[in-house]
């Protein structure tokens, strides 16, 4: 915290009692959340937290700002509704991978393609947490769960692919226990004008407990994290052994000695085409094995919110301040006389 | 063909006092088009008038098939009128299936004026007819005339510059012009129209003004359509009127309530029949700072709306029926986090797709208990089209002062209907702006529950206010710190509190007013049947019999009097386009014995039916 900070992280605490289970990933998220807003020079009223219904939904009683906790999978619709009535406000989206992909999939891929001017943060734990474990759109296949005790035979979404697809103009990934990476990717997200969505890998250490472990395990991590980061080649492995080529089929794992540095791709998440960031997302299908983590995509499109004013203040310049008076006489009127 | 034809001397017209005309037709024949402008110029010659449109749920059904056809119809007089007719006068049928669909409507002895070019064999087939109806003589019992209206429009046309089959799609305008003719309307105004919507000069507008003459002048030079008839202009209160049609005022008086509130209008909502044509007035309107977003879905319509309300805007959600079902669980949100919202429900056939473009009161008791949990909200209803600009505006009202979601009920006839209105002074409507909270921090903290001692109303803190900051949400909440809370006593006593700050709107709206004499008969009514239930008293009144008629506009919480009115009336008849809604909820609410007269064929309660099921319910009580 430097000198010239407003605000410090215990101005963004509630005196709510936060009652995740102990050991939740969502303490971390809070944390991250709470001492990035600090860190900014926006007054701590304008901030608006809206979510849905879930584990994770509660986060607006902990968060010392304007909240709303609304209803499962609206938190999209009614955050779109604050943010497009005024845009001055910054609205943040809390949602998790049932709220937001399964009974809500259809707000957030509507607010994703309108480019609405909200931050939405997916905790995605990979299982229904507040219900006590049932599967959930991002649930792996074959995954026994009190709903699925043969194993579950859905196919499961890939949020970021799912995202790219629905048009949106900023997609970024992260883990729960990575605060610092959470806090960069809260900050490129909050930067971008119009709609975000930040997948964030979040341990439910009661129902779904280890279901990161490739990504977070001391002895696999490092080979498993492939960082995405704009403008540099990616590579990852402990010694920066692997890299990722991109051609006309697809982005797939090669070893930098056999293809040669300069075969690796540059990561440009400013490519208007995103086609590459697809591709990129491809490369695992879940938190299993070597996986991006990082923006994947961040282009500039016009925010919906700016939009609608722009042509507010065209039509007043265009036909004047609306007048009632001259609005009910606008279909012809004719006088009866006394 | 000159203008000087069109003010050549005239036989002397039969003067009537009203008339009602139903033009029908396939769905492509423009025949709301012709509705409109006959009812437009009909309204600048200063008639009073009422209009009911009919049109099948598809945009276009197979053409010259029964369920293809689409009418229009509108009754004109020189008085004061309340309903677009029961049976109409006039037919103007521009196809056999046209004919077949609307000719027993038609009154004995009506005029008939039918487009002879479509009575061919196939299309004689397709309306099922296995004889010519014009020469087989079974339309004997009406005055018939007939014109090749599709020969003649082509003729009219030929120089316009529109070419091959699109020729044929002046045909309404010829109608139009006969019509015009033979009720003795003014052309000029819809030669106006059809110059400012097509252009100065283009083709079309040369084709459809050359056809409008064409039939105005086959009246006058057609030997078969020498009786004419003039309707003088209605003796209305005095005033400047304009036509309006009911969604039109429903979204004008929400522009106006926006206005009184001083707050930005903002409207959520998804396309559905009959409510669409609001989000489409509203979005003409950017320059009065009105917001309107399109939503993917019904949800997502009321969401917006509430996150509206939410960041300080007068918060709109337009829809129908099945919206309404889609609408509910948001709308336990809205009156549990105790936010402004109205939410307009343009009742249609039901249930489910039911018929869309039809008139229902059947989302009546889905609009008093249609949530989950104990969840009381305001209802208000529309009389007629032109009155849906106060009732818009009352909803308002409500919504802000009582913090608080209401319903407006309208239905399909009030959103496509439309009648003179009288203009208002804009002035004389209320101030209805509430403060937003503001809070000193000297006074401990901001308690986002702590209730208006007079209207129970919880603060309004908006996003964007220091030292408000507060949560929302679904979870009950302590009465007072707004916190979640899970107390036994704290639900029970936030249940009581929502309930009763419903309630206690009863103190803030009018008596019901009663119309009439007795204690023998009340009507009571509400909603779109109000012009037929005064229409049918009315004409039992002028026979000498007592008879009184009350009509709601608040459905919930009722007038404080409604109880002592209805208790005076040995009989209480409940006229209603459903089977029986406002009758269960009075006689659950005051114990009193009702008489229900219910319709539900998808048109508007008909003033005949009601007049003899009065007249029935008398010569019974005068029986005993």
């Amino acid at each position: 915290m430097t000198d010239t900070a407003r605000y410090e992280r215990s101005d963004f605490q509630t005196d709510q009692e936060v009652r995740w289970c102990p050991g939740c990933g969502d303490y971390t998220i809070l944390a991250s959340v709470q001492t990035y807003l600090a860190s900014l020079d926006i007054d701590r009223e304008k901030h608006v937290f809206v979510s849905g219904i879930g584990c994770s939904s509660r986060f607006p009683y902990y968060m010392n700002t304007y909240g709303m906790h609304t209803v499962h999978g609206r938190a999209p619709a009614i955050a779109t509704g604050i943010a497009t009535a005024n845009p001055d406000l910054t609205v943040w989206v809390i949602t998790g991978d049932g709220d937001g992909l399964s009974i809500g999939g259809n707000h957030l891929i509507h607010a994703l393609r309108r480019n609405v001017n909200l931050n939405i943060i997916l905790f995605n734990n990979q299982i229904y947490g507040l219900t006590k474990g049932q599967y959930s759109p991002t649930s792996e296949v074959g995954k026994r769960t009190k709903t699925s005790p043969l194993g579950s035979i859905d196919r499961p979404f890939n949020p970021v692919s799912l995202a790219l697809g629905a048009e949106a103009a900023f997609v970024a990934r992260t883990l729960d226990m990575d605060r610092n990476h959470t806090i960069d990717m809260l900050r490129q997200m909050h930067e971008h004008d119009g709609a975000g969505l930040l997948e964030i890998y979040q341990n439910c250490n009661v129902f779904n407990d280890k279901a990161f472990i490739d990504l977070t395990d001391k002895s696999t991590r490092d080979t498993n994290r492939i960082w995405l980061e704009d403008g540099k080649p990616i590579i990852f492995g402990p010694n920066d052994e692997f890299g990722v080529v991109v051609d006309n089929i697809g982005a797939k794992i090669v070893e930098v000695s056999q293809v040669g540095a300069d075969a690796i791709h540059v990561h440009r998440a400013d490519d208007p085409n995103p086609s590459v960031a697809f591709a990129l997302s491809r490369i695992s299908q879940g938190p299993y094995g070597p996986t991006p983590l990082g923006v994947f995509r961040n282009v500039k499109v016009p925010s919906y919110g700016k939009v609608l004013e722009q042509q507010i203040a065209a039509a007043q310049t265009d036909k004047g301040a609306g007048d009632m008076a001259k609005l009910i006489r606008s279909r012809g009127t004719w006088t009866v006389d006394a | 063909m000159s203008d000087e034809t069109l003010t050549e001397e005239r036989p002397a017209p039969e003067r009537i006092d009203d008339v009602v005309i139903r033009f029908a037709g396939d769905s492509g024949d423009g025949m709301q088009l012709a509705g409109t402008q006959f009812t437009a110029s009909s309204a600048l010659f200063g008639n009073d008038l009422a209009t009911l449109p009919n049109f099948p749920a598809e945009i276009r059904a197979p053409a010259g098939t029964i369920p293809g056809v689409s009418s229009f119809q509108v009754h004109i007089a020189d008085w004061d009128i309340l309903t677009p007719g029961d049976n109409p006068d006039c037919l103007v049928a521009m196809n056999p299936a046209a004919l077949k669909a609307h000719l027993h409507d038609l009154v004995k002895g009506g005029l008939l004026i039918i487009n002879a070019d479509a009575f061919d064999d196939r299309n004689l087939a397709k309306a099922g007819y296995d004889t010519n109806p014009i020469e087989d003589g079974s339309l004997d019992a009406y005055r018939m005339l007939t014109a090749p209206m599709e020969e003649l429009t082509k003729e009219a046309v030929k120089d316009s510059g529109v070419k091959g089959r699109a020729t044929l799609r002046s045909k309404n305008f010829f109608a139009l012009g006969l019509m015009s003719w033979i009720y003795q309307r003014p052309v000029e105004p819809v030669m106006d129209w059809v110059k400012s919507k097509f252009g100065e000069d283009s083709p079309v507008t040369n084709a459809n003004i050359s056809a409008l003459k064409a039939g105005y002048n086959y009246g006058i030079t057609t030997e078969a359509f020498q009786h004419t008839f003039e309707i003088q202009p209605a003796e209305l209160p005095a005033g400047e009127y304009t036509n309006i049609v009911g969604n039109t005022a429903t979204a004008w008086g929400l522009m106006a309530a926006a206005e009184k509130a001083k707050l930005p209008l903002y409207i959520g909502s998804y396309p559905i029949t009959p409510a669409t044509t609001i989000l489409e007035e509203l979005a003409r309107h950017k320059n009065f700072g009105v917001k309107t977003f399109q939503a993917e879905d019904e949800i997502a319509g009321i969401g917006t709306a509430l996150g509206a309300a939410f960041a300080g805007r007068l918060a709109i959600t337009t829809t129908s029926g099945p919206g309404l079902a889609l609408k509910s669980e948001t709308l336990s949100l809205a009156l549990m986090i105790e936010l402004p919202m109205v939410v307009v429900d343009i009742q249609r056939g039901g249930p489910s797709t039911g018929l869309p473009t039809k008139v229902e009161q059947s989302d009546l008791l889905f609009a008093m208990y249609g949530r989950h949990g104990e969840s009381p909200l305001p209802i208000v209803s529309t009389t007629t089209p032109s009155d849906a600009f106060d009732a818009a505006f009352e909803a308002a009202r409500i919504a802000l002062k009582y913090m608080t979601p209401v319903i407006l009920l309208t239905d399909g006839y009030i959103a496509t209907s439309s009648e003179p209105w009288a203009l208002p002074d804009l002035d004389t409507y209320p101030d209805i702006s509430v403060p937003f909270a503001s809070h000193d921090e000297a006074d401990g903290p901001f308690l986002p529950y702590e209730r208006d001692p007079e209207t129970m109303a919880r603060p309004w803190a908006i996003p964007g206010q220091p030292g408000l900051e507060h949560r929302v949400g679904g979870l009950e909440k302590d009465s007072t710190t707004g916190n979640v809370s899970y107390d036994p006593d704290n639900h029970e006593a936030m249940t009581h509190t929502r309930a009763a700050k419903i309630a206690r709107i009863q103190a803030d709206i009018p008596d019901v007013e009663v119309h009439g004499e007795g204690d023998e008969l009340l009507v009571l009514g509400w909603g779109s049947t109000f012009g037929a239930i005064r229409t049918a008293v009315n004409r039992v009144r002028k026979n000498g019999r007592p008879v009184a008629h009350a009509h709601i506009r608040h459905v919930n919480p009722f007038p404080a009097n409604l109880g002592d009115v209805l208790t005076q009336y040995k009989t209480v008849l409940v006229p209603e386009v459903n089977t029986g809604q406002l009758a269960r909820l009075i006689r659950a609410e005051y114990l009193v014995p009702t008489v229900s007269f219910n319709r539900i064929q998808g048109q508007p309660m008909r003033a005949r039916e009601v007049e003899a099921k009065i007249n029935e319910l008398l010569d019974g009580e005068a029986g005993e």
